[in-house]
């Protein structure tokens, strides 16, 4: 009869465990809907953008058609503007009106007249971007800086069906501007590339020379083993504290040029090189010994057995460990705050000794701004960090599992 | 222990088989210690060229440790010191000018657990000729391990998917491919540590087969837990107990008039 009652409590005992187990997944899925779920809510505005189609008449006063690129487009394009609404007059109407209109509304038109300056003197159409604030409110979102007078300018305009809202890649294509309806991530996501491409390439070769050394070579004594603790240890630091050092010996140091991603991607590699250390270390040392033995037998030098069949065969597992480590780097924000890479930089860096923000550190300062339409920027860059985060560990994992495959 | 315990009875004295063949290997006075335990005492022996040789005895005895001090193996484990004279060819293996290298491709070893590299069943065989240059060029190389795998008996069966991984095969194939592994350096000796105690019967009848066909180009080393292997695969048996080497002699003598108390009773299986 006991007997039987401890088999129905150990039943019991495992129900339970899995129920915890299934609820715990459900909460952790939950959590992650929710997640993704706001950020793309949130991003989408900054996937479109409305512009109005507006007739403007190119006057030959204003812009000289031997040297087109010093035409007063601002003046032309405000004046056609301000030509849609016959009833403001006054100076300082006029110049509310044109607080509606995007700083840089001007450039579609500058760039149409540049590529055929044979419209000079005629009558052309192009179109008009708005200001952030009033972008934000013909998608029908919540815009405090805009007064009555500013909605109902946008409602007539609206009523004229001259407003065409569409998708836009400029978020992609432009680097960081102080308008949000300019500011891009194209800066700040080739300055990620650049900064991990500098990581793997300082961290991996170390790292994995290091984790080999150690592993294969090295005598085992006190200096080793102390040598191990500081490793370990030094995977736990906090990042910042990297960041110090990187200030102190980069730039301090070697002189090197600030807010780059050559600086970056140096500090994240002494970031992560602990931890590739450490997985290089647990993916040789779990290649089995009898390989080894078996090259050695047929009179491979230690050298050869090593290079031979234990570093490929560790391959894999160095691999995870040295992705679990580049996600990290490609996440981290506090150390490049120390060495610059917080500066707002408007161009598109085109090497690693560019100045250069990262994708993590765009979302911080974008966070900070007050301008409402930030906001979706904000949420945006946080998409595109972690869809490059996903490419990431996708290529990761193909790699890994094409490398496993030769048995 | 006195050092009289230390001595090796020789079944006859000396046996037949060692006064036929030339010595290829001689070990006098070895001492094998890890750390500061003691493996080995005090051991002395002549091994035969041309015939095989079984160590045979309980599990600790020191059989293991000794046949991986004549390849010198035992490098690999920091602690374990070798003290005494082991000649092959009577060169010192020890000496301090003698390339390690260079001794493992003349010492061939196959393991206890078959141990093939997770590569292919052709590059299993070419990698020793490979980082020996034993090869001129590719149709070198393909007659390297063509031969060695009809060596190791294994070529009828393999010869369609050499290309095919060599952890694919089944446990005897797997032995036998790292037997023509080891044959492909045109060893002059081969080791072998228990070759048959991960494999089916079937499969250990075919590797002693393939012992008793190529005994006559090399000098064969086996460590064996298989008393009816001994007798059935060897010419010489040399009995091991507590790391001592009690007992050494023509194998067909050895284990119908064994003269050490010992040897009686582990052959008999009263121990061991």
């Amino acid at each position: 009869m006991t007997k039987t009652i401890s088999t129905a409590q150990r039943y019991s005992s495992e129900r339970r465990f899995k129920a915890l187990g299934l609820a715990a997944i459900l909460i952790t899925a939950a959590f992650l809907a929710f997640l993704l779920t706001d950020i793309v809510g949130k991003a989408i505005p900054a996937f479109t953008t409305n512009a109005a189609t507006l007739k403007v008449t190119v006057d030959p006063t204003l812009v000289d058609a031997a040297n087109p690129k010093a035409g007063d487009y601002q003046g032309l394009l405000k004046k056609a503007w301000q030509a849609q609404f016959p009833a403001v007059t006054s100076r300082g109407d006029k110049k509310k009106l044109n607080g509606l209109i995007s700083a840089r509304a001007a450039d579609a038109l500058q760039d149409a007249v540049e590529a055929d300056p044979s419209v000079i003197g005629k009558e052309i159409t192009v179109p008009l971007a708005f200001s952030s604030e009033a972008d934000l409110y013909l998608k029908g979102l919540r815009s405090d800086t805009l007064d009555e007078r500013d909605v109902a300018w946008l409602e007539e305009l609206k009523a004229k069906g001259v407003i065409t809202s569409g998708f836009t890649t400029s978020f992609f294509t432009n680097g960081d501007s102080r308008e949000p309806e300019n500011a891009g991530i194209r800066g700040a996501l080739i300055g990620s590339i650049f900064t991990i491409l500098v990581t793997l390439a300082v961290s991996l070769p170390l790292g994995v020379a290091a984790a080999l050394y150690l592993e294969e070579f090295a005598p085992k004594n006190r200096i080793t083993d102390l040598i191990e603790v500081n490793i370990n240890n030094l995977a736990a630091v906090p990042s910042i504290i990297f960041g110090l050092l990187g200030l102190a010996v980069f730039l301090n140091g070697f002189g090197l040029p600030r807010s780059t991603a050559l600086v970056g991607g140096l500090v994240l590699a002494l970031l992560v090189l602990p931890t590739i250390i450490i997985a290089s270390r647990a993916a040789i040392r779990s290649v089995p010994p009898s390989i080894k033995e078996a090259a050695l037998g047929v009179g491979a030098s230690h050298q050869q057995a090593v290079f031979h069949h234990v570093l490929p065969l560790a391959f894999p597992g160095i691999l995870t460990g040295t992705i679990l480590g580049v996600s990290r780097a490609l996440g981290e924000t506090a150390p490049l705050l120390m060495i610059g890479m917080i500066a707002f930089i408007a161009d598109v860096p085109g090497g690693i000794t560019d100045s250069a923000t990262v994708l993590p550190v765009q979302v911080f300062l974008w966070s900070d701004l007050p301008e409402e339409a930030f906001k979706a920027r904000t949420a945006a860059a946080i998409l595109v960090l972690l869809a490059l985060l996903f490419c990431i560990n996708a290529l990761a994992i193909y790699m890994r599992n094409k490398f496993e495959r030769r048995w | 222990m006195n050092d009289m315990s230390f001595k090796t009875l020789q079944t006859p004295s000396p046996p037949k088989i060692i006064t036929e063949r030339p010595a290829k290997i001689t070990a006098e006075n070895v001492d094998v210690f890890y750390g500061e335990k003691r493996a080995i005492h005090n051991l002395s022996l002549t091994i035969p060229d041309r015939a095989v040789s079984a160590f045979i005895g309980p599990s600790g005895c020191g059989k293991s440790t000794f046949l991986r001090t004549i390849n010198r193996m035992n490098d690999t484990i920091p602690s374990c010191r070798v003290t005494g004279d082991i000649k092959v060819d009577r060169e010192d293996i020890y000496a301090r000018e003698l390339d390690v290298v260079e001794l493992r491709a003349r010492i061939g070893m196959v393991f206890q657990k078959p141990n093939p590299f997770p590569k292919s069943i052709f590059e299993n065989v070419a990698y020793g000729p490979r980082i020996h240059g034993l090869s001129k060029d590719k149709t070198d190389m393909e007659r390297i391990v063509t031969e060695s795998l009809k060596k190791a008996g294994l070529w009828e069966e393999v010869k369609d998917r050499l290309q095919q991984p060599g952890t694919g095969l089944s446990g005897g194939q797997q032995q036998r491919l790292c037997i023509a592994r080891a044959i492909a350096v045109n060893p002059e000796v081969i080791l072998m540590d228990e070759p048959c105690s991960a494999l089916d019967p079937i499969a250990t009848a075919r590797i002693e087969e393939l012992i008793h066909e190529i005994k006559e180009n090399f000098c064969i080393i086996i460590v064996t837990h298989s008393m009816q292997q001994a007798a059935r695969v060897s010419d010489l048996t040399a009995f091991f107990h507590l790391g001592v080497l009690v007992e050494v002699g023509d194998t067909d003598v050895i284990f119908t008039t064994p003269q050490d108390k010992r040897t009686q009773d582990y052959i008999t299986g009263r121990f061991g």
